[in-house]
């Protein structure tokens, strides 16, 4: 293993996280600590995940998309970040891309992503 | 004015941090950084350290190479650099000099050789901003424009820039900040981008534009100094 591998590889672990196994087409809710003043809270911010990008490494990061008072509203998570108190999947969906870029152009009935009811978790996880 | 160090750039990675902020860091390592001479006021006019870092095979070594290792005894070695230092802060030939050198949070100056790009035109080596795209515009897209007046005073002046060799020119890069420091694997993270290719050379020198921090190690952070304070944990601050 290469040494920046090497890092990467101690900092998740000592970063600790539990990382649920979810993808694009999964509505996730993430728990975000947001400070105001000097008391820091946990946001929820709940929505359908459009994109992984760079795996399950240390620069990993996931786009969650949601319609919020009729407007689209995309947020880019760090998988990694010390910010993100919890991800927890709340629906798993049946898709056939990796990029769900193309909800951007739909509303309604159009965006509407079926529920995948078979869903096998993966081989070592619970 | 104390010595800096000769590292090796590993690659780029990031850190996140307690409060949810995430620093982008450029790893560097130093390998078997050794002193392999000294430049005295006596002997030379000026004071200063020639270090020697990274290991090379005897048998690519010249002659005259492997006897100022001789010399020194130390193993041969890969990059060798030479810092600046006053006469006090000279340090003995074969000693070796680790990653406490330098604290978390303290600036530093970073120099190395930038990746070389070749013949560049004026877009990417000048941030020119080239012609349009329509409006007439036919094979020309990315070209300079024009480069000065008319016949007074019918010349371009010197220094005009235009498109040429671009890259693999040693720059510093000032007023960079340490993150983290790894004295076991000897690892140096600096936040931001250094000048220079994964493994390639560097040397770290204190900012220069920064006053000189109270808490730096004189004249280095020495292996030998840091054996010595292990064996006497007792012994407080046993630097030097």
């Amino acid at each position: 293993m290469n040494l920046i591998a090497e890092i990467e590889a101690e900092q998740i672990a000592s970063l600790g996280k539990e990382i649920p196994d979810f993808k694009a087409g999964d509505t996730i809710r993430v728990g975000y600590k947001v400070t105001e003043g000097s008391r820091t809270r946990v946001q929820n911010y709940e929505g359908v995940c459009i994109s992984r990008k760079n795996g399950k490494g240390i620069s990993g990061s996931f786009t969650v998309r949601k319609i919020s008072f009729g407007e689209g509203v995309e947020r880019v998570f760090p998988l990694f970040s010390t910010n993100i108190e919890s991800i927890t999947v709340v629906r798993r969906g049946r898709v056939r891309r990796a990029k769900l870029y193309y909800l951007r152009s739909r509303r309604g009935k159009s965006a509407r992503i079926a529920e995948d009811v078979n869903y096998k978790p993966l081989k070592g996880k619970a | 004015m104390r010595s800096g160090v000769i590292a090796k750039k590993i690659g780029m990675t990031r850190l996140f941090m307690e409060d949810g902020k995430q620093i982008p860091v450029t790893v560097l390592q130093l390998d078997q950084l050794q002193v392999v001479a000294q430049r005295t006021a006596d002997k030379d006019g000026y004071s200063a350290v020639q270090l020697g870092a990274g290991a090379a095979k005897a048998k690519n070594t010249s002659k005259a190479m492997r006897g100022h290792f001789a010399a020194a005894k130390v193993e041969p070695k890969r990059k060798i650099a030479e810092f600046r230092v006053s006469p006090e802060n000279l340090i003995e030939v074969g000693e070796e000099i680790i990653a406490d050198h330098y604290f978390e949070g303290q600036y530093v100056d970073v120099s190395g050789t930038t990746i070389g790009k070749g013949f560049a035109g004026a877009m990417k080596r000048h941030n020119f901003g080239g012609l349009r795209a329509t409006h007439g515009v036919s094979i020309s897209h990315r070209s300079h424009g024009s480069t000065g007046q008319c016949q007074d005073p019918g010349k371009v002046f010197k220094g005009k820039k235009m498109a040429g060799h671009m890259g693999a020119v040693r720059v510093t890069t000032q007023n960079l900040q340490v993150v983290k420091t790894d004295s076991d694997r000897g690892l140096i993270m600096i936040k931001g981008a250094v000048p220079g290719s994964k493994g390639g050379w560097v040397t770290i020198k204190d900012a220069v534009k920064k006053p000189t921090p109270e808490n730096v190690v004189l004249p280095a952070a020495l292996k030998s100094a840091q054996a010595a304070a292990e064996e006497a944990p007792a012994e407080e601050g046993g630097e030097a």
